[in-house]
């Protein structure tokens, strides 16, 4: 099991919030699209923290 | 789209129209680069101006006033009102046609506007920045430039692609949320400021009237303090304080970085300016007029570097030097007191407004609530007196 970030595509507003807190240069974020570069993400949270609306989530995902 | 420009600008908000309509009226060719499909939209802002630091900007134009504001009242945590004292009249805009009028003046003045242009990665020489790959219309394609403006807002990724460090802590960030509603029943000339550690930690929240029952009812909290509770859930008890009903017609989230000026705004071939350049008052947020004020600077050396044909860091300081000597050091002074007021407890705030509730209603004014406050800070009421007179 590794954890990831969620990103829920529903609640997310497309802000940049978390691109502007991001430490590693690690969310590609377009008009209506958001992605989470998990070779960069050092799983900080800090894009968590800084979201406005909760639209991003620390998971439980396996690795499949 | 050519393949090359003198100057590129990334960003068609307020900053980047701004500082390719300069550049472009000293004579250099200019792009402005725009990820989204139109300018304008969609508006993440509360919309409010001070007349004069726009006018000095702009010719304001009537169809950009939602709502002309010649008051505003401050709400302490216990619900004391504390109406202001001042002869300071702002606007809350139509934002989406302000900035679609501030791309078409830079279109007027020459510069080539594109929209649905996404800027993926810079171009990088001997020279340093030396243009940027933008995704335009599905195509991918290298453009090249003597200089590019970084002007893509809270979001921005040119900086660090150029190896600065761009990024706002938690510390600084104001992660904000914001509705309009149309059935607001508050004195429309009159802009509401509340503040509470418990309901607005970090920030404050506000109601900005844009007249015929609209009003942008938002809130901005320190990223620091959005552990438990984010802007969305503050934003959710803030509007069951204020309306039983309130009927929302747009939602909105985003953020402002309330931080000092980057350390770094200018390397070679590139200039950092407005939110990406961390230019906005870091005490109320506001940075539609600073950035354009940092952005006219950019612009105009821009060209004029352009016409030297040197566009090295060291060339391009003579921005960032016109930025500190004015409007960014009064942004320091505002982060200052900024500190300062975000540290107070509810009790505090709730000395401050009953004692400048006990003054004559003359009296009542932003630099006397600061003396009341800074009582025991007089380095930061020299600031107050300076930023408020
Ligand atoms: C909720 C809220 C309320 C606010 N209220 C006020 C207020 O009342 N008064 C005030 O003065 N300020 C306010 N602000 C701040 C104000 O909105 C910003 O300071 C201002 O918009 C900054 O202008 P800018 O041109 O620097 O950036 P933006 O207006 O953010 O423009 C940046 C642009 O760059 C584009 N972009 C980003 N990346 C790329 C890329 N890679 N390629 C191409 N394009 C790109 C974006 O799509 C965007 O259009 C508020 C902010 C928020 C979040
Ligand atoms: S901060 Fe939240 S709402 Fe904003 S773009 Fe990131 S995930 Fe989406
Ligand atoms: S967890 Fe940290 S490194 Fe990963 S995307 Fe979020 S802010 Fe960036």
């Amino acid at each position: 099991m590794i954890e990831k970030i969620r990103h829920y595509q529903d609640k997310c507003d497309f802000c940049g919030t978390c691109v502007a807190v991001c430490p590693h240069d690690a969310i590609e974020l377009a008009e209506a699209s958001l992605q989470i570069l998990f070779n960069r993400c050092t799983l900080c949270a800090f894009c968590i923290q800084g979201c406005p609306t909760r639209a991003l989530e620390m998971s439980d995902e396996s690795a499949l | 789209m050519k393949a090359h420009y003198d100057v590129i600008v990334v960003g068609g908000g307020p900053a980047g129209s701004t500082a390719a309509r300069f550049a472009a009226s000293r004579g250099a060719a200019v792009a402005l680069l725009e990820k989204d499909r139109e300018i304008g939209i969609p508006v993440r802002c509360a919309e409010g101006v001070g007349e004069h630091g726009l006018a000095s900007l702009v010719e304001i134009q009537p169809h950009w006033i939602a709502r002309r504001i010649t008051g505003a009242v401050l709400i302490a945590p216990s619900g004391a009102e504390v109406g202001l004292s001042s002869n300071q009249v702002g606007y809350v805009l139509h934002r989406k046609q302000f900035d679609y009028d501030l791309a078409r003046m830079a279109a007027r003045a020459g510069v080539e506007v594109y929209t649905k242009a996404y800027v993926q990665g810079l171009l990088m020489g001997k020279t340093g920045v030396t243009g940027v790959v933008v995704e335009h219309l599905g195509t991918r394609q290298a453009i090249s430039a003597t200089l590019v403006i970084a002007a893509d807002g809270v979001e921005s990724r040119l900086g660090r692609w150029a190896g600065l460090d761009t990024r706002c802590t938690l510390q600084d960030l104001e992660s904000c949320a914001q509705v309009t509603i149309a059935n607001y029943d508050g004195d429309p000339a009159v802009c509401r400021f509340y503040f509470s550690n418990e309901s607005f930690p970090g920030g404050y929240g506000w109601i900005f009237p844009k007249g015929d029952g609209m009003a942008n009812v938002g809130l901005g909290i320190a990223g620091v303090k959005a552990d438990k509770r984010c802007a969305h859930d503050h934003l959710e008890a803030f509007l069951a304080r204020i309306s039983d009903k309130p009927a929302i017609l747009s939602r909105v989230y985003g953020s402002v970085p309330c931080s000092v000026t980057l350390k770094t705004i200018v390397t070679d071939g590139l200039m950092l300016t407005g939110d990406a350049a961390h230019q906005a008052n870091p005490l109320t947020g506001g940075g539609i007029v600073s950035g354009m004020i940092a952005a006219r600077t950019a612009g105009q050396v821009a060209a004029d570097a352009i016409a030297d044909n040197d566009t090295s860091a060291q060339r391009l300081q003579e921005y960032p030097k016109t930025w500190a000597a004015g409007e960014g050091g009064r942004m320091n002074q505002f982060y200052r007191l900024k500190k300062f007021v975000f540290t107070l407890s509810d009790d505090a705030f709730n000395k401050i407004a009953k004692g400048i509730l006990e003054l004559s209603p003359e009296k009542r004014t932003m630099t006397n609530i600061f003396k009341a406050a800074l009582i025991n800070k007089p380095s930061l009421i020299l600031d107050a007196i300076k930023l408020f007179k």
